[in-house]
């Protein structure tokens, strides 16, 4: 048994010592660096090591929770008296109670060696090379406001009262730039980014590229005439809107009615190009583990397939309201959260139209390659949406000018349904949670511009 | 106030941060405590605590900062960080200034919210769902938290200062959906500050009322305009237009990197001369009020835009150095995990002379935005957009109609040289800022303001 899986037993006895009927113990222990380049130097360097434990205690039905960075022997006793504190002050829930040990399949490859092969100076030579990239090869690109690369190594360990117990070691990295170009008066802004279990896993030079490529195409770019057509969303603005599906698939949500896809289980609420799935165990997919936040194992759930809503996303909680079973969706930020329902892999199914095909397929209407104000311009609960946007316009099937400071608008629900293609090649894009989409050209949309 | 760091100990880690060089060094240490609980489907459910302690030890050389940060207080742990962030440092050892005590203020707090028994906590929030569903049969769902937190910091850096700062806020929030037949719409409401439990004592109650009207009020709106239209931004939240479209704007770091529409304005006339705005760390008791910055010097209040002329930029230690000039106590840092950057505090347009009711009157046909979910700015384009929580038509001088959907989008400079009346009616409200992957509590403020033109993004057909 490892140092971190000792801790949360420890954690777990001190909880039910202190009273609390069950208990239940995660710790974590984070070690990471990031690099900030600017300029052609390093701006700053960061090193870290983080480890702390969150208790889950139960008094009967009612849960209460405590977390805490003082793992020796008094400091985990105090956390574990606080949770137990707290689940007294909580009301009685009769779905509250703890998940049951089940067996879970190892999951092999989740660490990459390279994060601890390549010292800091290959990294920061990494990050470099992005922001060398980006602004090579093009006279307005004028500079890069920030280039990182940051990588993280963590080990959890989970245990409780109820006999779950496991623990598991993943790596992740990222590198992203924005770079900035010039022209007609205006500065522009492009992101380019790239996610990998270890730094051999990213190529700088593809990362630095996107983002000036995304700044030099929106120079000159105006504002479109407000009307209603065809668009064809990137997959960073697609990993956006599916996340907020996601999060309307959480059954906590749904039970709660706070969210647009509650009652409609089983009922069309997609056309059939669009297939969604949750993918706990996806090899490449940055949010795999072999169990979720209370120590489910993780799996593949299909959630909407033949334009059917086929699952919700349970935890053991939401799954014990039903009388079902946990889909293995319970997620945390780390141990300073209590877990919650949450998707962990969205993978959208790849269609089989290249790029050329969906423009083509959309005939005229606008290309989106970023939208702004998510956090604001979508109403979770209704699915009703209005957010900024930014891209191309498409004229007679092929890309034509850029095109800024517009609103695309419309309902979730109502969009899945307009779905009418899925192109051939998908991307792990970090926003939205952690999401795998193709470009999907939507049938019809509301734009507001001039 | 008695500091998380002795003076010794901290000499001590700047010393051995110096040991391979750098022109500066500081250790910056932090206790987090906090508590919170909610109210959802009226049972009191998510009850946690935290606890946390820690320090952050930076060191400056060239253009470059090199960064260390522990979980743990004690000298071990604290030298180190001082050693790793040292550790890629290559030049010879460097003495710091002996460190001078500077006493500081904490704001005053008068009810210590961790001497409040959870129990009365949890007594609050039933109220607020009490009050709340009686609005109507057609509240839905109501879901109400509170939240406190308490930071004590010490910073200590090799310019010879030591000072220390402790914080404590408190927050609560209710969200209301109402429903009837097939419409939904949902309210927010939130009441914070840099304050004690003494902020609960004045009816904490009616901030769910005001987000159950909020909702109720919107089951009769209509699909939201869109086209370019005159404005009218409504009091408080309404502020985090100015946040967004020219506070992070101002922060000295974009306006360094090439990242700020407002690069190279200073002096110039931005706005109508009717336009003053300020940043404030100082506001007692509000939201985003300090006594010092993350860095440790005393916060203070910065016009940034005086009669339609921009008069300054927001500085922290590094971009104050680089500029020249001096850091205007906007400093700020999520935690003792993270690297001190600019930061607004609590930001606001000074109130103007304008009754609100004639600069409405004065619109034939607009939009009325009364409160936002939010904004987001790009910097560098100036291109920002606000997702609107509550707004009306505007048809003949008379605010008519609720909208759903609604979103503002436009360009700073634009946006900012458009405002042509500032109302009378100032007050603040609280906000949570992200930049960097870092949220800080901020404030923003204003009376009401109108805004000639600007593009509303609604669904309407």
């Amino acid at each position: 048994m490892s140092e971190l899986s000792a801790v949360a037993q420890r954690a777990v006895e001190a909880a039910t010592g202190a009273g609390a009927s069950d208990a239940e113990a995660y710790v974590s222990r984070e070690s990471g660096r990031e690099v900030r380049v600017h300029g052609g130097e390093v701006e700053s360097l960061t090193a870290a090591v983080q480890i702390g434990a969150g208790v889950r205690a139960w008094a009967g039905h009612r849960v209460g929770y405590a977390y805490g960075t003082d793992l020796s022997e008094a400091g985990v006793a105090a956390i574990a008296a606080r949770a137990a504190e707290a689940a007294e002050v909580a009301d009685e829930d009769e779905f509250a109670s703890p998940p049951q040990p089940a067996k879970f399949e190892a999951l092999p490859g989740l660490g990459d060696p390279s994060i601890a092969e390549w010292e800091t100076s290959r990294v920061a030579d990494l990050a470099l090379a992005v922001e060398r990239t980006a602004l090579a090869g093009d006279p307005r690109l004028v500079a890069v406001e920030t280039a990182v690369y940051a990588d993280a190594d963590e080990q959890v360990a989970i245990a409780s009262s109820t006999g779950v117990a496991g623990e598991y070691e993943t790596s992740s990295c990222y590198a992203y730039l924005q770079a900035l170009a010039e022209g007609e008066g205006a500065r522009e802004s492009g992101l380019g980014f790239g996610l990998a279990r270890g730094p051999r896993g990213l190529d700088p030079e593809a990362i630095g590229a996107e983002g000036a490529r995304r700044a030099l195409e929106m120079i000159g770019a105006g504002k479109p005439a407000s009307r209603s057509c065809p668009v064809v969303l990137d997959e960073t603005v697609a990993a956006s809107f599916v996340g907020l599906i996601g999060g309307g698939l959480s059954a906590r949500a749904v039970q709660r009615g706070r969210s647009p896809l509650a009652g409609r289980l089983e009922e069309e609420v997609a056309s059939e190009v669009f297939v969604l799935h949750d993918d706990g165990r996806e090899p490449d997919g940055p949010a795999s583990a072999p169990f979720d936040a209370e120590g489910v194992p993780r799996r593949r759930t299909a959630l909407i397939e033949g334009g059917r809503l086929r699952s919700y996303l349970y935890d053991t909680y939401t799954a014990n309201r039903e009388g079902g079973a946990s889909t293995g969706s319970a997620s945390r930020q780390g141990y300073r959260s209590l877990p919650s329902v949450s998707s962990s892999n969205l993978v959208v199914a790849p269609g089989d139209r290249s790029f050329e095909q969906l423009l083509a397929a959309a005939g005229n209407g606008v290309y989106v390659t970023d939208v702004a104000g998510l956090h604001s311009g979508v109403n979770p609960v209704t699915g009703v949406f209005s957010v900024g946007a930014s891209g191309r316009m498409i004229r007679d099937g092929a890309l034509a000018e850029a095109v800024r400071e517009f609103t695309i608008a419309g309902e979730l629900v109502a969009m899945l349904g307009a779905v009418s293609a899925a192109g051939a090649e998908s991307r792990w894009v970090p926003f939205g949670g952690s999401v795998s989409t193709p470009p999907l050209l939507i049938a019809e949309m509301a734009i507001s511009g001039s | 106030m008695t500091q998380l760091l002795d003076q010794d100990v901290a000499a001590r880690v700047l010393a051995r941060a110096l040991a391979n060089g750098g022109r500066f060094a500081e250790v910056f240490a932090e206790r987090r405590q906090g508590q919170s609980l909610a109210i959802d489907e009226q049972r009191i459910e998510s009850v946690q605590s935290g606890a946390e302690e820690g320090a952050g030890v930076r060191v400056v050389e060239g253009n470059t900062t090199y960064f260390a940060h522990v979980d743990g207080l004690d000298p071990a742990d604290l030298e180190r960080a001082a050693d790793e962030a040292a550790a890629a440092l290559k030049g010879d050892r460097r003495e710091p200034q002996p460190l001078r005590a500077r006493e500081t203020t904490p704001l005053p707090i008068e009810r210590r919210p961790e001497e409040v028994a959870a129990a009365q906590k949890a007594e609050m929030l039933r109220e607020l769902d009490e009050r709340g569903r009686a609005k109507g049969a057609e509240i839905a769902q109501l879901t109400a938290s509170y939240l406190e937190s308490r930071r004590q910091v010490t910073v200590a850096n090799s310019d010879g200062l030591f000072s220390g700062d402790d914080r404590t806020r408190v927050r609560i929030g209710a969200q209301v959906v109402a429903r009837r037949n097939d419409t939904v719409e949902t309210g927010a409401e939130t009441l914070g500050a840099h304050r004690g439990y003494e902020l609960l004592e004045d009816d904490p109650g009616q901030i769910a009322e005001q987000a159950a009207a909020k909702a109720l009020t919107l089951l009769d709106a209509v699909a939201a305009p869109s086209g370019s239209m005159p404005v009218v931004v409504g009091g408080g939240f309404g502020g985090v237009l100015f946040h967004e479209m020219t506070g992070h704007g101002l922060e000295a770091d974009h306006i360094q990197k090439g990242a700020s529409v407002y690069i190279d304005k200073l002096g110039e006339r931005v706005a109508q001369p009717l336009l003053n705005a300020y940043d404030d760390g100082r506001l007692p008791g509000e939201w985003g009020s300090d006594a010092i910055d993350d860095e440790g010097q005393p916060t203070q209040m910065t016009q940034v835009i005086e009669d339609g002329r921009l008069t300054s930029y927001l500085y922290d230690h590094l971009t104050a150095e680089r500029a020249g000039a001096a850091s205007t106590g906007n400093g700020r840092r999520e935690s003792f995990r993270h690297l001190p950057i600019p930061r607004m505090t609590n930001t606001y347009i000074a109130p103007g002379d304008a009754a609100p009711e004639e600069m409405i009157a004065e619109v034939e046909r607009g939009f009325y935005a009364v409160s936002f979910g939010g904004g987001q700015v790009d910097t560098a384009t100036g291109d920002f957009v606000f997702g609107v929580s509550e707004g009306y038509l505007i048809e003949g001088g008379k605010v008519t109609s609720p909208c759903r959907g609604a979103t503002l989008i436009g360009n700073c400079l634009d946006a900012l040289a458009a405002i042509d009346a500032v109302g009378n009616d100032f007050f603040m409200k609280t906000g949570i800022c992200g930049k960097g992957g870092q949220k800080v509590p901020v404030g923003t403020g204003q009376g009401h303001v109108r805004v000639r033109a600007m593009t509303v993004g609604g669904t309407e057909r």
